[in-house]
């Protein structure tokens, strides 16, 4: 019964989270574009910028990028269908993760020196970010007593009330797997130019499309991740969570426009600091006290 | 519909001569002109590129970057000749290692002469190329159907 449920939520993931991400990316670029004295695109811009996407010449390096690529998006979708039945939150972060690993060998598999320069540093966010996120997932454990989603909505209280601290950390390194600066060392978005475009660089076209797709995906698994932490035993709370999540997007949308891009070894280090830190911390107290 | 008129992505690429052009070219994206508006982005990389924007005359040196980036760009594609340089080679054309316009390179679609050429005129030139982009995305697609 429940891998029906995921097979559902599955498929009505993959229909509404690039609408709901399509909006998002629209939104991220019009709230960009007014925090820098400027007008901005239509609120549709990246609907628009995908479906020209589709329409370009198929061009390609190689046969098996776009595979990748299509199998990218595929399991980005699965993690998200996974998170949304109420699934088990490890299997989601492993399934978003291979999703990742994907993006970057669809990346190595060009032989770009750039594509390969942008593929590098996706591994390098890749190791600074994974710990937190595992961290997360224990400390969920520790709270609720079990890996699925769905166990939030029995508590009495949000899980953020007894992990608030790992919830920080997780906001610092959202910035990271949403790539907005000063975390966007592989690949920027908006008109910013990066190694010429970093770990998309062969990408054109309906592959490049794919990717947009990614990540419209991704933005709303992530947000939902944040949300998570505040749902409890109450219908309530999903507005809530909703809220916080879209509080947590124009954060990131403030610090994106706000802060210079730092070198790798800045990313590591606070990325790993905040996770020792925020994670260890908080996952000690709930274990020994 | 053609979708490529509402995301037409620029590759910005100063052949020679004085840079006077090139400057105009990067204050259309500046707020005051702020040519995002009409989904322009000015990308580095020519295979997200739809319209190619070169300033300045063509010369024996960048002939070869010139013709590279074009073929690297990923049909439909447009080429826009901003300022006089770049249409006929301007004051530079009796240069000794100058050509010419850029078209003695690569075919241009668009000439938006001036020197420099003004912001106003640029935007007009790329709108104009929006226009034949549309025609190229629709002929595309209808080969692909008949294919």
């Amino acid at each position: 019964m429940q891998i029906l449920i995921t097979v559902v939520g599955c498929i009505l993931f993959a229909v509404l989270a690039p609408v709901v991400g399509c909006l998002l990316a629209g939104l991220d670029r019009k709230i960009s574009a007014r925090m820098q004295g400027r007008v901005g695109p239509p609120l549709l811009q990246p609907y628009y910028d995908v479906r020209k996407l589709l329409e370009k010449d198929h061009v390609a390096v190689n046969s098996s990028e776009g595979v990748y690529i299509a199998f990218a998006l595929v399991f980005a979708i699965l993690a998200g269908g996974i998170f949304f039945t109420g699934g088990n939150l490890l299997m989601c972060i492993f399934v978003i993760t291979l999703s990742s690993l994907l993006f970057i060998v669809a990346a190595y598999s060009s032989r770009s020196p750039y594509a390969e320069v942008g593929a590098e540093r996706e591994t390098m966010q890749v190791m600074a970010y994974e710990p937190m996120v595992l961290l997360m997932a224990v400390a969920f454990f520790l709270v609720t007593g079990s890996f699925n989603v769905s166990s939030a909505f029995d508590q009495q209280v949000p899980v953020f009330t007894s992990i608030w601290l790992v919830f920080l950390g997780f906001l610092f390194i959202l910035t990271i797997k949403l790539r907005k600066s000063p975390f966007d060392l592989s690949y920027s978005h908006h008109a910013h130019q990066e190694l010429v475009k970093g770990i998309t660089t062969e990408m054109s076209g309906p592959t490049l499309a794919k990717v947009e797709i990614m990540h419209w995906c991704e933005s709303v698994l992530f947000l939902g991740w944040v949300g998570m932490f505040f749902i409890w035993g109450n219908p309530i709370s999903i507005v809530v969570a909703i809220v916080v999540a879209l509080v947590a997007f124009f954060l990131e949308i403030w610090i994106d426009n706000n802060f210079a891009r730092v070198k790798w070894q800045a990313l590591m280090t606070s990325a790993w600091v905040v996770a020792l830190v925020a994670g260890g911390v908080n996952i000690g107290i709930l274990m020994y006290l | 519909m053609a979708f490529a008129s509402k995301s037409p992505w620029v590759i910005h690429y100063d052949a020679s001569s004085c840079n006077g052009c090139d400057i105009e070219v990067l204050a259309a994206l500046c707020p005051g002109y702020d040519v995002e508006r009409f989904g322009i982005i000015n990308t580095g990389n020519p295979k997200h590129a739809d319209i190619f924007l070169v300033t300045g005359s063509v010369n024996e040196r960048n002939i070869d970057v010139v013709k590279e980036i074009y073929d690297q760009m990923v049909e439909p594609k447009i080429v826009v000749a901003c300022g006089i340089c770049a249409c006929t080679g301007g004051i530079f054309h009796d240069c000794y290692n100058v050509i010419g316009g850029v078209d003695k390179a690569i075919p241009v679609d668009v000439y938006a002469p001036g020197c420099a050429v003004r912001p106003e005129a640029i935007i007009d030139a790329v709108v104009q190329a929006i226009g034949i982009l549309d025609e190229k995305s629709k002929a595309l697609a209808a080969a692909r159907k008949g294919a």
